[in-house]
């Protein structure tokens, strides 16, 4: 899901820092109004965690591999605007020191991973977990729910980047300037890579680490802006 | 919220179980994620390389690419898996670093 340099055209990766830029400046904001000086090691942990989670490539039917990103679980526990922060610390490393991930495309890829994924994965969470004890059963489904769609979620928005580049540009031979494959390719082969086997493993992971905080470290699971 | 040291340990064994991640991938033979391939396998699977695709897809040279060190590249899997667990700690060191200077930066002090 790492979309590396030369896979987007410069309109898109462009257009992404132009999303993205705002978008970090208002998670510094957020964080800066909840984050206490001694949770910072968490916001370490967090993208420690989805750095190495990542490391772990998976092969599938078909001869290509993928793997989960431990991004939802990072979203539960620190609430989704640190988890951005603490992923996209993570994606940055990958790319600047590993060459895993573009350049050019950083901001694509933390669109993707660090805002789409954790986000979506955390709205889910709270939507089914509302109103539940924290050690309830409910709170695990939850998770493992939410990283299913997450992880998902963050394939098809990468799978639409890639998709719509041969809709942009073409050479003057018309064929691809960037990305070859259209949406018709791109979006049914990720999002159902993803729906099969990575998705689950994103969610196994999700609601394996909550059932351990439930029964570790409780308050952990506490929305991030009331705990103390 | 209790101590981090045991969720480091945690952390620590993921680093020492990450050559899993290269070995499975080894093992099935199969190649890069849908959509992260190399020049050659583009050129492999289309026939040609998109010609923007190919002006900056190697814009960046990364130190450590591939999470593999030069010196130990095709020297087998052992010596990859090694040079893997090598890239995780050195990956984790340098999070650890930005994160506690980054959150220094954006946290509240803590007044109780």
């Amino acid at each position: 899901m790492h979309i590396p340099d030369g896979y987007l055209g410069p309109q898109t990766w462009g257009a992404l820092y132009g999303v993205m830029v705002p978008l970090w400046a208002l998670a510094s904001r957020f964080v800066r109004r909840t984050l206490r000086q001694r949770q910072v090691p968490y916001l370490a942990l967090g993208s420690a965690f989805s750095f190495v989670i990542m490391m772990f490539n998976i092969p599938i039917p078909g001869g290509s591999t993928g793997h989960a990103v431990g991004g939802v679980i990072v979203a539960i526990l620190l609430g989704p605007w640190a988890a951005l922060i603490a992923i996209s610390i993570a994606l940055v490393i990958q790319a600047l020191l590993f060459g895993d991930g573009g350049v050019t495309a950083i901001a694509a890829n933390c669109f993707n991973i660090a805002f789409v994924m954790p986000m979506t994965g955390y709205f889910v969470y709270r939507m089914i977990s509302r109103r539940s004890e924290i050690g309830s059963r409910r709170r695990w489904i939850a998770g493992a729910v939410a990283g299913y769609l997450g992880l998902n979620a963050a394939a098809v928005t990468t799978a639409v980047l890639f998709g719509i580049q041969p809709l942009i540009s073409k050479g003057a031979d018309g064929r691809p300037l960037y990305f070859p494959y259209p949406l018709e390719v791109a979006v049914p082969v990720m999002a159902l890579q993803h729906l099969l086997l990575f998705g689950i493993l994103e969610a196994v992971l999700t609601a394996l680490l909550v059932k351990y905080f439930q029964r570790t470290d409780p308050s952990m699971l506490e929305p991030a802006e009331r705990r103390t | 919220m209790k101590g981090t040291k045991k969720l480091w340990w945690g952390i620590a064994a993921l680093i020492l179980l990450s050559p899993i991640g290269l070995i499975l991938p080894e093992i099935f033979e199969s190649g890069p994620a849908w959509g992260e391939w190399s020049l050659e396998e583009i050129e492999k699977i289309l026939g040609f390389v998109p010609a923007g695709l190919k002006k900056i897809a190697d814009l960046w040279s990364a130190p450590v690419p591939d999470y593999n060190l030069k010196s130990f590249e095709g020297k087998g899997l052992a010596h990859s898996s090694l040079a893997y667990i090598f890239s995780g700690a050195l990956g984790v060191g340098l999070i650890i670093l930005i994160s506690f200077f980054l959150g220094k930066f954006l946290s509240r002090k803590d007044r109780d």
